[in-house]
């Protein structure tokens, strides 16, 4: 049978993405067709009916972000995906989900850009977009799968994290991930945890936006018999705007406290062969791929190489970088974009050692091979 | 030590290559249990415009899934030859559609001038199944992945209907990679 | 017994509303319309965009969405097609809903799914300071039209009729009880409903414009207002400065969440 658990299928990034969703208890999706981020729309158009939820092919990314946010309100798991042009369309709106605090989740299969840039190549470029793509201070969750078997883990992760911090979480595939075919064994329910967001206990003196030690107040489903309002404006404690200095500030405080104060349990990377390593790769997504390809070719001719490679991208993985660089001697950060994180690295850094970036922006992989001579000519040897 | 098999198959939008790339990974990563990955890169069109679809195939980890150093390489247009050929590892395998590629192109690989087309369309009666009768030549000449296991990846992927026309196919691919072997144009491949 | 303060935030008041507004007596219509209809407060929900009308969910004890500019009837189908079971009603106006959510609202129209849309039209951003609309009668001026506006407007009834609505009619202020009535037979119809109701902004529009106060801009309304029926024959040149009210569309379609659940349950099968 296909899609069953525990089967061994040949599937891409983009059709694991939906398999996973699905798996995490996604029933609402709305989105535009857009490549290369469509066999996601049109796998689940064909699902999740077959579950009882509801697929809808909306006007624009606009109107499908709007759908999602309406959707999740109800208490249903509701996501979309799309590609930059898309992306962009979606800015304010996930601003909205994130002051609202309603979880959703932003599938965000990268293309070229700017503007409509290359539709079926792929590109790194739009991690700034999502980090700052919506005007305003805020924290944002991002993660960057690196394979098929990633898509859907991460998949499932970014679900998780909506629930359990209400707040939108984007899922930044690459094309090279999103198209590519990998082998996979689809997991078992029994071998992941499903979080649901945190509900009221009680029907008494409830307030939607209750300042909790954790940051993140219970949410009630819309239509359940708490009746609330929901605003994008700022807003105290009873969901109501307000134009109080002290209230403001307590509330953009609180969001952005539910965040970095849970950063540890957000941010996860890999830490691959560090332990020896003199020179490291900090990278994520399908560049990860190429630099794990090159740390061979590099270790082959006596450099020992390694990488710490960034799987949650936003919040970003500072104190994991200040802690290897010294021990790390010599950074390199390979990316499809003029160097979007190699700047972050750079902070995290803080001049301690150098870090050289490789940027590629022609819609073509990164090539261990120029990678591996990039390194190599940058080191001397 | 373990092994890192790249295949490249190009030609044009429509030829089934996608398609073809998908059963060969899955041949080797479901069928012969090795590990595989499949991808594609095209142009807007959905039809005509370069297509090339890549597989690599290794019994460990496939860090970049991507072709580097291509061991085997099928152009079914001479564009698609003049472009990829010089991707090829020395000592690799190039496959041409010799109907249609006339020009040749220097390089250290091995060349072989195959009417793939022709095959399908006089032998299993329809152009079309080009694409499989490509994997059975590379099944021939290649061994990379096991003639049964191309045989039951191509059973589970065809439209149904179509079995038959694409086992004849197969069959004529994995014929004419005999014929070569017999008239040493190519060596019989080691395992 | 009907209580408009059971049906409202009165904590809330007073209202953000102007003097002379005509938003308070669409408010007090949607309540006695949705009171009549037996609605509980629970099971409704109620979905705004920006603008002076949109205010108008903080001041209702239903389940109340303030959203984004334009994008309220987004949020209402996403809403919808996730609990089909809930009342789904979109408060919104002229700029909103037809001048940056435009899109959203002719494919709602398309898509016949089950929202009702008050539309409140006061030809004019009131919020924001008396801008031009999409629908300031052209020579009348606003904040960005000093000499007049030079654009052609839209017929936001005409356009919701074109589109696909099901129920589309237009009413004034001046004739409350013909609001709630439409807003009562909106609220029954299981499709895409609409009811444009024109409110005078004596602040922004009727004050740059020369219109008077609140009352002379009722007045204006009443005298102005044909009815479809009256307008039929009439010279169009006649109708140049007139309202046209009345019921332009009441059928019954394929609706778009019952057709999903047509899909469904197919599947099920």
């Amino acid at each position: 049978m296909k899609n069953s658990s525990n089967t061994i299928e040949i599937i891409s990034g983009n059709e694991a993405c939906a398999m996973a969703a699905l798996a995490a208890g996604m029933r609402f999706y709305a989105g535009y067709p857009i490549t290369p981020s469509s066999e996601i729309a049109e796998y689940l158009s064909s699902r999740l009916p077959q579950y009882g939820g509801v697929f809808i092919q909306m006007e624009d990314e606009i109107a499908s972000i709007g759908a999602i946010i309406g959707a999740s309100l109800t208490g249903v798991k509701a996501m979309t995906a799309t590609s930059g042009p898309g992306f962009s369309l979606m800015q304010e709106n996930i601003g909205y989900a994130l002051m609202a605090e309603i979880p959703c989740v932003i599938v965000n299969v990268m293309r070229g850009g700017p503007s409509t840039g290359l539709p079926t190549l792929p590109s790194q470029g739009d991690v700034m977009q999502a980090r700052w793509g919506t005007h305003g201070d805020h924290q944002i969750i991002a993660l960057t799968p690196n394979s098929v078997r990633e898509s859907y883990d991460m998949t499932i992760r970014a679900f998780n994290l909506s629930e359990l911090y209400r707040t939108p979480v984007i899922l930044l595939l690459d094309e090279i991930i999103g198209h590519v075919n990998e082998k996979m064994t689809i997991p078992a329910a029994e071998e992941y945890t499903i979080h649901q967001r945190p509900r009221p206990a009680s029907t008494e003196n409830y307030l939607p936006y209750k300042i909790t030690p954790s940051g993140v107040p219970p949410m009630a489903d819309f239509g359940t018999g708490l009746r609330y309002h929901v605003t994008g404006l700022a807003h105290d404690e009873t969901g109501f705007p307000t134009n109080n200095p002290d209230k403001i500030q307590e509330l953009l405080l609180r969001l952005d406290r539910k965040i970095t104060q849970n950063s540890d349990d957000i941010i996860e990377v890999e830490e691959y062969l560090l332990e020896d390593a003199e020179i490291a790769f900090v990278a994520y997504g399908s560049a990860a791929r190429s630099s794990r390809h090159t740390i061979k070719l590099l270790r082959d001719s006596g450099i020992k190489a390694g990488m710490l490679r960034l799987k949650t991208l936003w919040p970003f993985a500072e104190k994991q970088i200040a802690h290897y660089s010294g021990h790390i001697k010599t950074w390199f950060v390979p990316e499809l974009n003029l160097g979007q994180i190699a700047h972050e690295v750079e902070w995290a850094v803080r001049g301690r050692v150098p870090v050289f970036k490789f940027n590629k922006i022609n819609g073509e992989p990164i090539n261990p091979n120029e990678l591996h001579q990039f390194v190599k000519e940058t080191l001397h040897v | 030590m373990s092994f890192r098999y790249e295949v490249r198959l190009s030609g044009e939008g429509g030829q089934g290559l996608v398609l073809a790339g998908k059963i060969l990974a899955e041949a080797a990563a479901i069928y012969d249990n090795l590990n595989a990955t499949q991808s594609q890169s095209y142009g807007p069109e959905a039809r005509g415009g370069a297509s090339r679809s890549e597989v690599i195939i290794s019994d460990d980890d496939i860090d970049y899934p991507k072709a580097v150093n291509i061991d085997l390489l099928l152009a079914l247009t001479q564009e698609s030859f003049d472009r990829y050929s010089t991707d090829v590892k020395p000592g690799g395998i190039v496959i041409v559609d010799e109907e249609v590629v006339k020009q040749a192109v220097p390089g250290n690989f091995r060349l072989l001038k195959i009417p793939v087309t022709q095959l399908a369309r006089e032998k299993a009666g329809r152009a079309l199944v080009a694409n499989i009768v490509a994997l059975g030549i590379i099944a021939g000449i290649s061994k990379i992945v096991s003639e049964n296991a191309l045989k039951m990846a191509i059973g589970a992927r065809v439209p149904r209907g179509t079995e038959e026309l694409n086992n004849k196919a197969f069959q004529i691919g994995l014929d004419e990679a005999r014929r070569l072997i017999k008239d040493k144009i190519i060596e019989k491949p080691g395992k | 017994m009907f209580d408009y303060n059971y049906y409202l935030r009165t904590s809330k008041m007073p209202l953000i509303w102007c003097a002379g507004c005509g938003d308070g007596i669409v408010l007090k219509s949607l309540l006695r319309a949705i009171h009549k209809n037996g609605f509980t407060k629970d099971n409704v929900v109620m979905v705004s965009g920006i603008g002076c009308s949109s205010r108008l969910t903080g001041y209702v004890d239903f389940n109340t969405l303030h959203t984004t500019h334009g994008r309220a009837i987004t949020y209402a189908t996403g809403i919808k097609m996730a609990r089909p079971d809930l009342k789904v009603i979109v408060v919104t106006g002229d700029g909103d809903a037809t001048s940056i959510g435009g899109n959203h609202y002719i494919h709602a129209a398309r898509r016949n799914i089950d929202l009702t849309v008050i539309l409140f039209n006061n030809q004019i951003y009131g919020m924001t300071g008396g801008q031009v609309s999409p629908t300031t009668p052209r020579g009348k001026k606003a904040s960005t039209a000093p000499f007049g506006s030079f654009e052609n407007i839209f017929n936001i009834s005409g356009l919701a009729i074109a589109a696909g609505a099901a129920f589309v009619a237009r009413t004034t202020v001046a004739n409350p009880v013909q609001v709630e009535n439409y807003i009562n037979k909106a609220l029954q119809k299981k499709g895409f409903s609409v009811v444009e109701v024109m409110t005078p902004c004596p602040t922004t529009f009727g004050r740059r414009n020369k219109a008077g106060d609140g009352v002379d801009m009722l007045k204006w309304q009443k005298e102005h207002s044909v009815t479809i029926k009256n307008a039929e024959t009439m010279d169009p040149a006649e109708l140049n400065d007139s309202i046209i009210t009345g019921i332009f569309v009441d059928i019954d379609k394929p609706e778009c969440r019952a057709e999903y659940q047509k899909v469904i349950d197919q599947l099920k099968k």
